[in-house]
């Protein structure tokens, strides 16, 4: 007689918690909704794309030596004048359109993790030791964060960047370029971080297990990290996947209006800002396919946040 | 004897949900006569308030009615349009909540919402219209009521507020009013000022109240007769001292020994074991029978309706006695 | 009350100071003024003079005196691309940014406001689903694209717009004006709208969600076991409750407006003085980045004291102190 294949209380635990999460309301309004599947489809083809570029991608449009100039201003390869080989037709410099669109987009994640991983480093940091310390360092930092709030992020990112500029003149490479850029959008972003964080550590900082470690005698950057930061995590997740989008449209932005990446490494922003030149004479697909990925990424992130705080809200269902 | 001014027949209310549809009120059916107190009383959850809020008109979506009857003076009222239903809402029925500070718009002046109810139920405008309002405050027992006319909600304290808020509620003369948890929110202190103007509204307007409420003291101070609600249905209902005097179903004995005695010397209370149940899993038969400490045989699979008994009526199979419901518990 | 409006304007005062401080720090220490001002034959003694001259060698602090005296006075000295005073170039652009500010503002107020009321009470119409999907488009695309969309289907593909310029102006003297003249009105619709965009769906889903949030609460539960009609309860007690903490934050999102005027000023070639400020950071051109810098600091500042005082007015609770019955 056969004996059926024991199954250990680790795996039944396992496979409960996985049939309680697919049951629970929050995957079946994501069930329900048609459009947040489409979205979230679409923005993993995005960055499924943007990370797999060196793979995917049919030509390498930053290597400027294979770049021919009488490829320049190709139409799609639909058009009657098109060319198989650059589907999506190229633009002023020869480069295919296709391609700069998934290298640009890799560009544009990788700005926009950076930026973001700065400033949450920054934030938290900032944050932490706000909410420990107290007192007039505390005062310090949040006035600092008040200050810094009645700015948007653009003229703030703005004008790190002319200082920047007069600071070490124009003629920057690439990498400066980046580096430039992800302390412009990580400056502007630091304070929710800070504020956030700032308040966790307020209310850990007084709970009696804080109190306990203290009085032992634990060094307060190890009580820090071992016992607060951990407590922090969740929130400060929530706000990196929202700063997340947010770093990557002021990027695009930075870069539409000229001093974010330059033109010989574009990024999708880059690219719309070459061919806003173009809409008028007529090579239009050079604007509108890197400004159709930009929106459809934004569009979808942002369907998926909507959908997440509706379907985590109880109070407006 | 003349008609009751509010009946309810065989009343459910449903809410639909994504696991089922819930019955959060089954099968409830009493009335109320012209001028009494009829006292609701049960725990959180017993069906109380939506009761209360289906009689009005007020439940919100996706509850619902689905079946049975509400007669105002005898006209129906369950499925009126909504206009239909609007003007009935505070010119013949009134209804009281429990939180006043937040039952007033902190926006808005108290004069301002008085006379706003005031005009839109009557033909009364402007100063004359102030001058009801005042003589509301007045009759509710506000002190300088033409001073504070003007004033804001967060400008009088608590029972002040509730006072308030029952003269919104009066101020069209409503037959009947529901008054939901009226003293829950309040002091001990001001609860029994509150109490007692509501018993004089009562007597010196000819109205009816429905006062819904977990605390047996006030049920006690101010009802002339009560019912007792148990998961969605009505277990008991009777004149007040009888009820609360001489309980008969097992639930009923069980909330009145509940209660501490001034006069006794007990060292513990009594406590009814286990808790109500939610409305995803209430038992067959009769829903108490799992708590009940004189469970028998018919307890689990046939739901007893309202006998009368004395001059109670009980839901309960130990004081069936006609012979149909008798066979059933062979 | 008093304490609050004190506190505040303190609190106002501060931030102009630190950021006066900033612009400072930037206008002096970043970049060398003497290097931007003259050529490469001027000799080092002629240098040294122009440095006391200015008085670069002075202590920080008188500098930083002078500083803000100049500023007093609208003088931050010359651009360094331009070569002429940054208070006249800033003064020239400033009527085509706060027009155009101004007239997107309203828009999305008078557009926003209508549609967040309707989306709240007809939560399933197909009417409100569009609204919704117009302004999740709106909150997402940075607002380059929509700028840039706009101009291809309107000016581009339809022709009914201009993509660029301001149109005919009129002069007023101290103010120059594009909305008297059909040229002018006609220049300053696309503009407005993608400027706009972003606050009116912002607007319509605060409105939206605020309304829905009262329509929940016990008063309003009351004024309809008071039999109160539907028009009074939502357009006399909801609307009025919904519309004070928004009033509130359209007024803040001004100063974002102004902020977000640098990218539409450059996608429709506006002549204002965002696109000024913008050639500035690319010329790295410190004096009209710093004075731009204050100006705008000093705008948002009292904008948030003007809101913080509204605020006051608005809401009863913090006007009057509860006095015990």
């Amino acid at each position: 007689m056969d004996m059926p294949p024991v199954e250990t209380t680790e795996d039944t635990d396992q496979s409960q918690r996985l049939a309680t999460f697919l049951d629970s309301d929050v995957v079946y309004s994501f069930r329900q909704s048609k459009v947040t599947v489409l979205a979230a489809i679409v923005m993993l083809a995005i960055v499924l794309g943007a990370v797999l570029a060196p793979w995917v991608a049919p030509h390498d449009p930053y290597d400027l030596k294979s770049l021919n100039l009488l490829d320049a201003h190709t139409p799609p390869a639909w058009a009657s004048d098109g060319d198989v080989r650059f589907l999506l037709g190229t633009d002023d410099q020869g480069r295919d359109v296709f391609s700069t669109i998934l290298y640009g987009s890799r560009l544009s994640l990788a700005v926009g993790m950076l930026s973001v991983a700065l400033a949450a480093a920054l934030g938290i940091a900032l944050g932490l030791i706000a909410g420990y310390v107290g007192g007039s360092l505390d005062a310090l930092i949040m006035r600092a964060a008040d200050v810094q709030l009645t700015f948007p992020a653009i003229l703030i990112a703005l004008l790190i960047d002319g200082t920047a500029r007069a600071l070490f003149g124009q003629y920057r490479d690439e990498s400066t370029t980046i580096w430039v850029l992800v302390l412009s959008i990580g400056l502007s972003f630091w304070v929710q971080y800070a504020r956030t964080v700032r308040g966790l550590t307020f209310v850990e900082r007084n709970k009696d297990y804080v109190l306990a470690a203290r009085l032992i005698g634990i060094r307060p950057g190890l009580i820090l990290m071992r016992h607060i930061l951990p407590n922090v995590v969740g929130p400060v997740l929530v706000i990196i996947t929202i700063n997340l989008a947010l770093a990557i449209i002021l990027e695009a932005t930075l870069s539409f209006l000229g001093v974010g990446l330059s033109p010989t490494e574009p990024s999708l922003g880059t690219m719309i800002r070459i061919g806003n030149n173009y809409l008028f004479s007529g090579e239009r697909w050079i604007a509108i396919f890197p400004g159709i990925t930009l929106a459809a990424l934004v569009l979808s992130v942002n369907l998926i946040g909507d959908w997440l705080r509706d379907a985590l809200n109880p109070k407006l269902r | 004897m003349s008609e009751p001014i509010l009946s309810v027949r065989h009343l459910c209310v449903e809410i639909p949900g994504r696991h089922g549809t819930l019955v959060a009120v089954n099968d409830v059916s009493f009335d109320v006569a012209r001028g009494e107190v009829l006292g609701v009383v049960g725990e959180s959850g017993a069906g109380k308030s939506l009761t209360g809020s289906a009689i009005i008109g007020l439940l919100e979506p996706p509850g619902r009615i689905a079946g049975g009857e509400i007669r105002l003076a005898g006209k129906r009222i369950d499925h009126l349009p909504p206009e239909a239903m609007r003007r009935i809402r505070g010119k013949r029925i009134g209804m009281v909540f429990q939180d006043p500070l937040t039952s007033l718009n902190p926006l808005y002046r108290i004069s301002e919402q008085l006379i706003e109810t005031i005009a839109v139920h009557t033909n009364c405008r402007g100063a004359e219209a102030r001058r009801r309002a005042i003589a509301l405050l007045t009759e509710v027992g506000l002190p300088a009521a033409e001073a504070r006319i003007d004033h804001y909600p967060h400008q009088f304290s608590g029972g002040m507020r509730q006072r308030v808020v029952v003269a919104l509620a009066l101020a069209a003369d409503p037959e009947l009013v529901i008054a939901d948890e009226p003293t829950t929110a309040l002091d001990v202190s001001v609860q029994a000022q509150i109490i007692a103007l509501l018993k004089r509204l009562c007597r010196e307007r000819g109205m009816a109240i429905m006062l819904i409420t977990h605390d047996m003291g006030v049920i006690a101070e101010a009802a002339n007769r009560m019912a007792v609600m148990y998961a969605g249905r009505i277990v008991e209902i009777g004149s007040a001292r009888d009820v609360i005097g001489k309980p008969l179903h097992p639930y009923s004995v069980g909330l009145m020994g509940s209660i501490p005695k001034l006069d006794s010397d007990l060292d513990r209370l009594v406590q009814i074991s286990g808790s109500m149940p939610r409305l995803t899993s209430i038992p067959p038969g009769c829903p108490f029978h799992p708590r009940c400490p004189r469970v028998f045989a018919p307890c689990s699979n046939k739901r007893p309706e309202l006998t009368a008994c004395g001059q109670s009526q009980v839901a309960c199979w130990l004081y069936e006695t006609s012979p149909s419901s008798a066979e059933a518990a062979q | 009350m008093l304490a609050f409006v004190l506190r505040r304007a303190v609190q106002a005062v501060l931030v102009m100071i630190v950021v006066a401080l900033i612009a400072f720090t930037l206008f002096r220490f970043v970049g060398d003024p003497i290097n931007q001002m003259v050529g490469i034959e001027t000799s080092a003694q002629e240098r040294e003079a122009l440095r006391q001259q200015l008085g670069l060698n002075d202590s920080v602090v008188v500098q930083f005196a002078h500083f803000i005296w100049g500023a007093a006075h609208f003088d931050f000295g010359a651009s360094y691309q331009f070569k002429q005073p940054v208070v006249d170039l800033i003064a020239e652009r400033f009527p085509a940014t706060m027009e155009l500010s101004l007239v997107s503002a309203l828009l999305s107020l008078l557009l926003g406001i209508p549609m967040g009321v309707y989306t709240a009470l007809h939560r399933t119409s197909w009417l409100s689903r569009f609204f919704l999907t117009v302004s999740l488009v709106g909150i997402s695309l940075p607002t380059f694209l929509i700028g840039i969309l706009l101009i291809f289907v309107f000016a581009v593909t339809l022709g009914w717009l201009p993509s660029f310029g301001r149109g005919d102006v009129v002069d007023l003297g101290f103010w120059t004006t594009g909305l008297l003249t059909k040229s002018g009105l006609r220049a300053i619709i696309l503009p407005a709208v993608t400027l706009g965009l972003f606050q009116m769906a912002l607007i319509m889903r605060l409105v939206r969600s605020e309304m829905i949030e009262v329509l929940r609460t016990d008063y309003i539960k009351f004024a309809r076991a008071r039999g109160l009609p539907d028009r009074i309860v939502y357009f006399g007690h909801a609307l009025k409750n919904t519309l004070v903490p928004v009033m509130t934050i359209a007024g803040l999102q001004f100063g974002s407006i102004i902020a977000f005027a640098i990218i539409t000023e450059t996608v429709f070639q506006w002549p204002g003085m965002g696109l000024l400020f913008l050639k500035a950071v690319q010329n790295a051109d410190i004096p009209i980045m710093s004075a731009y810098l204050l100006l705008v600091a000093a705008i948002y500042v009292a904008i948030n004291l003007v809101v913080d005082l509204l605020y006051v007015v608005v809401d009863p609770r913090i006007r009057i102190d509860a006095r015990a019955a």
